[in-house]
């Protein structure tokens, strides 16, 4: 059989969502961004909700998301994305809206922000990208930085002295009464990419329910700023990253009634 | 017994060439090209193509989504 004949569109499988717009991303080659992308606007396509849902891109290599998915954007200021989702989500309750951010965005700088609209349970979706640095200034130490991993401030590894412990933010997140579903994901294979789909569905149908906030945590690579070809940082953390941020769900429930007594 | 045939259609201006779609390959269908697309990158190709049994896998993983799968079921009598 030739492969003309297989190229036919009655035998189509698989395609791009129509909802990611035609252009090149500007991310590097094997970004884990490009993956979180792809599913979100599948996501929003089979749930029919692109009329409704409003995304908050965060700064990082992620700011241009309203360049790539076709719904509204609304862009915040460095840490600010759940804050900013927080004043959409109460003036339009109708909408689904979901912040985007990265580890140095949400763990570091936007600490107080999304532990306190986790701890409101604010009806928003966040996704979020760790990738253990900062990917977008070059590759400095964030808070989510491995013990003895090395980045550009951190030549010899993360020195806990010096630098202090890395931070679990999910596992703080999961602790808070607002927050309906907490999980945390990855994208490296076919099947961690269509378990992560799943997980980000169930997020979103959360918010559609009105269960409060929902986190979903992808454990990512930044191939360019960990100095590794994509494939050997996948490598690297299935190895490195999974025994210390392990995957799975934290939190699978409805919003809590907390009494005063 | 019907056996499952394969396509991939590699968008070469999107690829960027990252290998990540080689790697999941359970067929070992795809390759890197040795030739360069506009942007300098060894884009994706099918090496093997009657390897191909159309399970998405490339398709899933692509940062860059420029894969697109076809599969078609082939009846022994018409191999």
């Amino acid at each position: 059989m030739d492969i003309k004949d297989i190229i036919k569109p009655e035998n189509l499988v698989y395609k791009k969502s129509e909802l990611l717009i035609d252009t090149i991303m500007h991310y590097c080659p094997g970004c884990s961004h490009g993956v979180v992308h792809k599913i979100l606007s599948e996501v929003i396509d089979e749930m029919g909700i692109q009329e409704k849902t409003i995304g908050i891109a965060p700064v990082g290599c992620a700011v241009f998301a309203y360049n790539y998915i076709d719904i509204d954007w609304q862009e915040a200021a460095h840490g600010r994305a759940p804050a900013v989702a927080t004043g959409v989500v109460r003036l339009n309750p109708d909408n689904i809206v979901f912040a985007y951010q990265g580890d140095g965005d949400l763990a570091s700088i936007g600490t107080a922000e999304i532990i306190h609209a986790c701890n409101r349970g604010e009806n928003i979706v966040v996704i979020f990208i760790n990738n253990g640095i900062y990917g977008m200034t070059g590759g400095q130490m964030a808070p989510t930085t491995l013990v003895g991993q090395v980045t550009s401030t951190t030549p010899a590894g993360r020195n806990v002295d010096l630098n202090g412990y890395p931070m679990k933010i999910t596992e703080l997140i999961a602790q808070l009464p607002g927050t309906s579903y907490v999980t945390r994901q990855s994208v490296q294979t076919a099947a961690a990419v269509r378990k992560c789909k799943r997980s980000i569905k169930k997020a979103f149908q959360n918010v559609i329910d009105k269960k409060g906030t929902s986190f979903v945590e992808v454990v990512s690579t930044c191939n360019a700023g960990w100095k590794m070809t994509p494939v050997g940082a996948n490598k690297w953390m299935e190895e490195n990253m999974f025994p210390f941020y392990p995957l799975g769900d934290m939190k699978d429930s409805d919003k809590k009634e907390v009494s005063n007594n | 017994m019907a056996k499952v045939r394969g396509a991939v259609v590699v968008d070469k201006e999107g690829c960027k060439g990252c290998g990540v779609c080689v790697e999941v390959c359970p067929q070992d269908v795809l390759s890197l090209n040795r030739e360069v697309n506009s942007r300098g990158y060894h884009y994706s190709y099918m090496k093997n193509p009657e390897a191909c049994i159309g399970c998405s896998n490339c398709g899933v993983v692509c940062p860059d989504t420029c894969l697109t799968i076809y599969r078609v079921k082939v009846l022994e009598s018409e191999i």
